[in-house]
Order: structure tokens, then C-alpha cells, then sequence
């Protein structure tokens, strides 16, 4: 299972999404899982290796690198990830069980065509408008979660060149220079950045379902 | 997701696009993506790891490593590689509404059979009216997304070579102290190889530029003095416009709103004309 994987799933959900949806999860896989695969992995890769501290006492390095670096960057970001495009599953299940309520039907004796049924896309409407708005609002809790974490483990989004350490067994104030920060900063704004304009998007898909939600009733009664 | 993922993503595109974006389209991919896979990245590998500075000084390589190499090469043609392809999706989403919405008049018009579905699918669009203009923005795009690496990395590294030897003297070095860069030649032999290779998508991009322009306007020359030629969608072929329109008017009384505002909004979908706005 890898993000070859979540894409096939994620690739079906799609059928049934809104336009705003559809260009979420483009700009979910080029320009973040496919940065982080591509280039952020390699950059964090030397990462606890070259964390380099000026003292030769063992274990020093360890736990400076342990006080500093609690969950790594590329970590979180692929946690992230792996919440923010899960509830789109909520909406799969939701399709396949609506799919599945009128099979029966049809094995009861209602005329039915399956080939049709198997490729015709859902609309938004009902208890799927439920759904969908529930995913969606999960997914702009789960990105704001996410910020706010590395917010809070990271004293905002800049890597520091050099970190003072004087944790157990280090023998007194010590310096621990960490690898690539120049890189790491760059690639950290940049994921904050795409994060940042998902959020945008899952806002505007939200307004955009609701505002067509209550034109529908309006224009039934003109 | 990775390269070939792009790949796959981008090869649909592939079929909308003019002779001279398919060309570019496999310089990308052969020349630039494929390089710095099956290359590139075995030449930058050890960057890190065989930087070395003459000094014992714990920390003094790190840092000096990150004041020489804020970003690495192989990161920003990633990076370039990544957000020189993507305005082509713009185009995709473009076509994928335009198919949209010949299927809906299709059903409208009574033509909504499977047999006619699979070849709104299949058929090439005609990069004209409002997909001209998307086309050309992802032209315009392009362009300015690959000038503005090109200029990052002449601003990180002067010159785009890779120079042997770099003297350092930030905390924590104690003095002025010599570093050696791993493979500097080649380093810069691919490094002028991929700025060749982005000059020439460049020159393919603008030439792909040129010939949208100039083809439009010839439409449109031809069309002023030959109005009688005006091109339909490609359903226009195949329904008589007095059919089409008896079709539509039947509709329109039958219907409720919402297909009045799409057909009105829409005026195009009943006969799409080359119209170059542009020219």
C-alpha cells in the first residue's frame, strides 16, 4: 500500500465530485504528494545523520536531535496527507451503499439497468449532499489541525541553521547544527503554501454547495 | 505519485494539443525528466556527504553546505520540471467541460446513446473560441514559469558553473576555511545540458505561440471573406441546423429553466464558429 495506491481509491471518488473537487485532488497529488515523494523525501533523508553537535560525548547527539526534531517534517506531512484525502472515502461508501440499496431493488423485481447503474454518476443531493459537506468540512479540520502542529512543534516555519542543546548527558550548553536548513525552509513554506490554497479550495467547494442548496429550493417555488 | 504518474496524467492531455506541443511534450519527458532520473540524481547523490571542508570543526560543513547550496539543483528542476507541465491540465479540464457539454446537448437532442457518448470521448477537439484562449494562457504559462528558473538559478549560481573550490568563514568555521565541492565538472556538464534543454522548450513554446496566432488569424481571414463556411461543432456535422434548431425550440418550450440558462448561456453549442476574439 503506497501513494500509488490511495490515488487508484481516490480515483473512483473523484467520478462523483463537484469541479472544485476534482481540481482539489490534482492540486493534492502533483503538488504535494508528488513534491513530497519526489524532492522533500530526499531532502529530510540525511537528516538525523548530518545533525551534526560540537562535543564528542555520546548519546548527545541522540537526544539534541530527539529534543529538537520530536516527529519529523516528512512524517507529519505524509500523516496530513493520508487525513486530509480519507474522507472522501465517507462519499465512496455512501455511493457503493446507494449502488447496493438499488441492486436489491432490482432483485426484487423492479426494472432496473445494472450496466447503466454501475456507470451512472451520483448528483450531489440529499443525504450525499450530507456527506459530501461532512467530508468536506473534515478535510478543512484536518488541514487546519495540521498547520497548527507544525506551528507548535516548530516555533513557526523556519529551520534554524544552529540550535543551542543542554539536554542529559550533554555536558553544558552545546552547539547542533542541523542539515540543509536553507532547503528544508523553502520546502517547508512551499508545502504550507499548497496547504494553504486546499484550504482555500474546501472553503469554496463548501459555499459552493450550500449556496446551491438553497437556490434549489428558491427556484422551485418561482 | 511520481514521474510516471505525471506521465500518465499528462499523456491524456497529449491528444488536444498542436504538433508542436506534442514535440515539447516528449523533450520533457525524454530529455529533462528521464536525464535527471536516470542521471542527475546519481551525480548530485553524494553532494552532501562528499562536501568537505578542510577543518575538524564539528558543524562547519553543514553550514558551510547550506550557505553555498540553499537549494539544490536537482530540487529546483524539479520543482521546474513540475510546474513547467502543469498549466497543460488547465487545457484538460477545459476540454473535459467542453465534452461535458456536448454530451448534455447530445441527450437534449435526443443523441444520447452510448454509441455517440464514446465518440464525444474519443474525438479530437478543435482548439478554437474559449479553448484557444486557455491553450494559449498554458502556452504563456509555461514560458514565464521556465524564464523564471532559468533566472533563480542564474541568481543562486553565477554563472551555472560548478566551481572546485569555495572559501568559507561562516560560525561555526574558525577562519577562512577552503571547501571542496564533489564532481564540479559534472556537475556543470549537466547543468549547461539542462539549461539547453529548457532554452529549447522555450524556443518550441514561443513557436508553438506564433503558429496559434498566425492560424487564427487566418481563420479569421478566411472566414470574413467566406461566411457561408463557418464550422460547427462537431455534432453540427452531423444535424441539419434547421433540424437542430426545430430540436431546440421543442426543447426549450418543454423544458423548465435551467435548460433555457444553459442554452442561452451557451449560444455556441448550437454552432461553434472559428472566431479568433484575439485577432
Amino acid at each position: 500500500m503506497d501513494w500509488g495506491s490511495l490515488q487508484a481509491i481516490l480515483g473512483g471518488v473523484n467520478k462523483h465530485s463537484t469541479s472544485i473537487g476534482k481540481i482539489w485532488l490534482t492540486v493534492l497529488f502533483i503538488f504535494r504528494i508528488m513534491i513530497l515523494v519526489v524532492a522533500a523525501e530526499r531532502v529530510w533523508g540525511d537528516e538525523q545523520q548530518d545533525f551534526v553537535c560540537n562535543t564528542l560525548q555520546p548519546g548527545c547527539r541522540n537526544v539534541c536531535y530527539d529534543h529538537f526534531f520530536p516527529i519529523s517534517h516528512i512524517r507529519l506531512w505524509a500523516l496530513q496527507l493520508i487525513f486530509v484525502s480519507t474522507p472522501a472515502l465517507l462519499v465512496a461508501m455512501h455511493v457503493a451503499y446507494t449502488r447496493h440499496e438499488k441492486k436489491r431493488r432490482f432483485r426484487n423485481g423492479e426494472k432496473i439497468d445494472i450496466e447503466e447503474l454501475k456507470n451512472e454518476k451520483m448528483h450531489i443531493r440529499g443525504p450525499l449532499w450530507w456527506t459530501y459537506t461532512s467530508s468536506i468540512f473534515f478535510r478543512i479540520v484536518f488541514e487546519a489541525v495540521f498547520m497548527y502542529v507544525f506551528y507548535y512543534m516548530y516555533d513557526g516555519y523556519q529551520m534554524p541553521r544552529l540550535m543551542k542543546c543542554s539536554a542529559w548527558p550533554c555536558p553544558n550548553i552545546v552547539d547542533c547544527f542541523v542539515s540543509r536548513p536553507t532547503e528544508k525552509t523553502t520546502f517547508t513554506i512551499f508545502m504550507l503554501a499548497v496547504s494553504g490554497i486546499c484550504m482555500v479550495l474546501n472553503v469554496a467547494e463548501l459555499c459552493y454547495l450550500v449556496i446551491k442548496i438553497c437556490m434549489k429550493p428558491s427556484r422551485k417555488t418561482t | 505519485m511520481n514521474w510516471a504518474g505525471l506521465y500518465t496524467v499528462l499523456s491524456g492531455v497529449n491528444r488536444h494539443s498542436t504538433a508542436i506541443g506534442r514535440i515539447w511534450l516528449s523533450v520533457i519527458f525524454i530529455f529533462r525528466i528521464m536525464v535527471l532520473v536516470v542521471a542527475a540524481e546519481s551525480v548530485w547523490g553524494d553532494e552532501k556527504a562528499a562536501f568537505t571542508c578542510n577543518t575538524q570543526q564539528p558543524g562547519c560543513n553543514s553550514v558551510c553546505y547550506d550557505h553555498f547550496f540553499p537549494i539544490s539543483h536537482i530540487r529546483l528542476w524539479a520543482l521546474q520540471l513540475i510546474l513547467v507541465t502543469t498549466p497543460a491540465l488547465l487545457v484538460a479540464m477545459h476540454v473535459a467541460y467542453q465534452q461535458h457539454q456536448e454530451k448534455k446537448l447530445l441527450v437534449l437532442t435526443g443523441h444520447g446513446d452510448p454509441k455517440h457518448m464514446e465518440e464525444v470521448k474519443k474525438h479530437k477537439m478543435r482548439i478554437s473560441g474559449s479553448l484557444w484562449w486557455t491553450y494559449v494562457c498554458s502556452v504563456v504559462f509555461r514560458l514565464l514559469f521556465e524564464a523564471v528558473f532559468m533566472y533563480i538559478f542564474y541568481m543562486l549560481y553565477p554563472g551555472y558553473q560548478m566551481l572546485r573550490l569555495v572559501k568559507c568563514e561562516a560560525y561555526p568555521c574558525p577562519n577562512i576555511v577552503d571547501c571542496f565541492i564533489s564532481r564540479p565538472t559534472e556537475k556543470t556538464i549537466f547543468t549547461v545540458f539542462m539549461l539547453v534543454t529548457s532554452s529549447v522548450c522555450i524556443v518550441l513554446n514561443m513557436a508553438e505561440l506564433v503558429y496559434l496566432v498566425v492560424r487564427a488569424c487566418a481563420r479569421r481571414g478566411q472566414h470574413n471573406s467566406n461566411p457561408s463556411s463557418g464550422k460547427s461543432s462537431f455534432y453540427g456535422h452531423k444535424l441539419s441546423s434547421e433540424y437542430k434548431q426545430n430540436e431546440i425550440n421543442q426543447l426549450l418550450t418543454e423544458q423548465d429553466g435551467s435548460l433555457k440558462d444553459m442554452l442561452r448561456r451557451n449560444p455556441g453549442l448550437q454552432e461553434k464558429g472559428d472566431r479568433c476574439s484575439a485577432c
